[in-house]
């Protein structure tokens, strides 16, 4: 296949302009980050006087004052114990689910698919009475349960596909070999699904991450408020100025660590993992 | 080292199907037992009851001498070597051949000298740090074997393990599965669809059809003396011809011609029943070019003219092709012969015949030849039930 030049330009133009369309709104905000209050509206790209003032006003106060640090904190760990437990269970599930059959699995599978697409912002009304009754309002289990239920037919989706992909001869060959059930899923098959764990726990935690609706929801101060929850809540000089440098900051901060997360998963996600085991 | 005895063991899956029906099968300790048939035949099936992968309907099931029905695969002290071999790719060979013995709770001592050991006795050595992923079928296939051997079972199951390897290789590996079988000593249970594979191998052969146990004996048994049309179409390359006859007295009456029974042939046709349909059956080696067979040996048979299709050329030996006259023989078990061999549909009236000549013959294809026929080897069987008439 022997691109000319003129083909391999028009792909490059192509190219350029779809990555232009997706990274400009995010150069954007970065160049608003590093603006003066002053200078935010002066509608110039590229910041006239380059300051770090919006990201120190982030942090001002220390953890018990600052509008960020809390918020980031409570975003981290609601975001690392979902993914936790929604993985640990999605791969039982999974598991079982790829490699039984047990009377109502359709009827689970297809459950599993309607929760995921069931609008998640009709739940909201029910869950802050629920929460409140129950006196889990504004605390981190109160944002994992939704958290949980939406994500884990995802995750089960994900882990069933490649549960399906790994031969059932290896399980077999390890049963031969002296292995239990458990033994032969923790030493053979759950190596060998790492892609498909690692895939499910990039897409929940970005799911948890990202989310706007319960964290606005279900808290009401920085105990448990996530960051794209407290972003909302930010306040400017005065009772008349947007905080606008201060968001564009925190969300410039906020994507970083799931940046670093995809990267760093992204590497283990290495296909072929199963090559060689049969033949074929 | 253990016997392994099958009482009646049959195998009903939920949809109805019997996969295995009512097996009696008895293996001795350290023989080498071969269970051969075609496709959907139940052999695997009645091999993965023996490891326990698949649960027994009916039935007894002994290894040495405990009733091993309930027993999960790891209680019975049985090692399998599967048709795909089933390695575990995210572990390096050593890893691979260690894990038995890792489950079991072996000492790390132990466990790195079997290992080695097993590595010697396969010509493993130098690949033991390697992936699976890197090695050659034929390495791929050792690393499955050996997996085996650390263990040292009572037991070793093999489910079609050449069938994978190009031809070359797989001739090379029968021997070494051959010598390993008989340095260790181990009782071997070895499923296969091939029956060369089957005639090497084995102590002792099994031939399994649609479930049921057709014939189990030496290959040689097996060959000489095939107790029905199947187990008959079945052993040998290539297979044997049958032809429709009529039995009269002392007489056979073939499309070859009409031929006189020998005491050893009509003892073949001991129990034909007057009127009954019968089917000849007769080996390719059963014939020869009637210009080269001596004189002492041409008495022993009957020579007929034959137009001959197709001269194939071995170098060893050569094939001659030809058609006899009139109907085919037919029955069931000769339709399923034709479905496993792919050759059900195949155009053409009269049955097409297959002769081993020398090599040094001068029959040509598309001209008339003079062969002759042992009549001494000739096999009868009787058309409906297929079963041989030697009585």
């Amino acid at each position: 296949m022997h691109r000319g030049t003129r083909e391999y330009a028009l792909w490059s133009i192509g190219m350029l302009v779809i990555l232009a369309f997706a990274l400009i709104p995010v150069l954007w905000i970065v160049a608003l980050s590093f603006k003066t209050p002053a200078t935010i509206t002066d509608q110039q790209f590229f910041p006239a006087e380059f300051s770090f003032e919006n990201y120190e006003s982030l942090f001002t106060g220390g953890i018990s004052e600052s509008p960020f640090i809390r918020p980031l904190v409570n975003s981290l760990l609601i975001a690392v114990i979902s993914t936790s437990i929604a993985i640990v269970l999605a791969a039982f599930a999974a598991y079982a689910i790829a490699r039984l059959s047990f009377p109502g699995k359709a009827l689970i599978l297809a459950g599993a698919l309607a929760i995921a697409m069931f609008p998640q912002i009709s739940t909201i009304g029910p869950l802050f009475d629920m929460w409140r009754a129950i006196g889990i309002y504004d605390t981190y289990i109160g944002l994992i349960i939704p958290y949980l239920t939406f994500a884990l037919p995802l995750a089960i989706y994900t882990l069933v596909a490649f549960f399906r992909e790994i031969p059932w001869d290896l399980e077999q060959a390890a049963a031969v070999d002296g292995a239990t059930p458990f033994q032969a899923f923790r030493k053979v098959i759950v190596p060998l699904a790492a892609p498909g764990v690692f895939t499910a726990a990039i897409l929940v935690f970005i799911f948890c991450w990202n989310d706007f609706l319960f964290a606005i929801s279900l808290t009401s101060s920085d105990a448990s408020r996530t960051v794209p929850a407290a972003l909302a809540f930010f306040t400017g000089d005065s009772q008349f100025t947007e905080p606008t440098g201060n968001i564009a900051a925190a969300a410039v901060l906020v994507t970083i660590p799931i940046i670093i997360f995809v990267l760093f998963f992204q590497r283990r996600i290495v296909a072929g993992l199963t090559a060689g085991a049969v033949k074929g | 080292m253990a016997e392994i005895a099958l009482k009646g063991v049959s195998k009903r899956f939920p949809d109805g199907f019997e996969a295995v029906k009512d097996m009696d099968l008895e293996i001795s300790d350290g023989e080498f037992m071969i269970l051969v048939g075609p496709s959907g035949c139940g052999k695997s099936t009645a091999l993965r009851m023996i490891a326990g992968l698949e649960d027994i309907t009916e039935g007894e099931l002994r290894i040495g001498d405990r009733v091993v029905n309930q027993m999960a695969p790891k209680e019975r002290d049985i090692a399998m070597v599967f048709q795909n071999y089933a390695l575990y790719p995210h572990m390096s060979v050593r890893e691979n051949m260690a894990f038995p013995l890792k489950l079991a709770g072996a000492p790390d001592d132990e466990i790195t000298s079997k290992v080695e050991d097993a590595a010697r006795i396969l010509d493993l050595t130098a690949h033991l740090d390697r992936r699976p992923a890197n090695l050659s079928g034929g390495q791929r296939q050792r690393v499955a074997m050996g997996r085996a051997i650390v263990r040292d079972p009572s037991a070793f199951l093999m489910d079609e393990p050449l069938s994978n390897l190009d031809a070359k290789l797989r001739v090379q590996m029968r021997t070494e599965v051959a010598r390993l079988q008989n340095d260790l000593g181990t009782t071997t249970v070895y499923v296969t669809h091939d029956q060369t594979e089957a005639m090497t191998l084995g102590d002792r052969v099994a031939v399994m059809r649609a479930g049921l146990l057709q014939q189990v004996g030496t290959p040689a048994e097996l060959y000489a003396e095939p107790d029905n049309l199947f187990v008959a179409g079945f052993i040998g390359s290539p297979a044997m011809n049958f032809m429709p006859a009529e039995i009269d007295g002392d007489v056979a009456k073939l499309p070859l011609g009409e031929v006189k029974l020998s005491d050893e042939a009509k003892a073949r046709a001991a129990s034909a029943e007057r009127g009954h349909k019968v089917i000849a059956g007769i080996r390719p080696e059963s014939f020869e070019d009637a210009a080269i067979v001596s004189g002492e040996v041409r008495d022993r048979g009957q020579t007929f003219k034959a137009k001959v299709d197709l001269v194939e050329s071995m170098g060893s030996e050569q094939y001659a092709y030809f058609r006899l006259e009139g109907e085919r023989a037919s029955s069931a078990e000769l339709d399923e012969l034709a479905k496993d061999a792919g050759a059900e549909d195949l155009p053409g009236d009269g049955d097409q015949v297959v002769a081993r000549i020398a090599a040094e013959s001068g029959i040509k294809r598309g001209t008339d030849a003079e062969l002759w026929v042992d009549t001494d080897r000739l096999h009868f069987f009787d058309a409906e039930s297929g079963r041989s008439l030697k009585g």
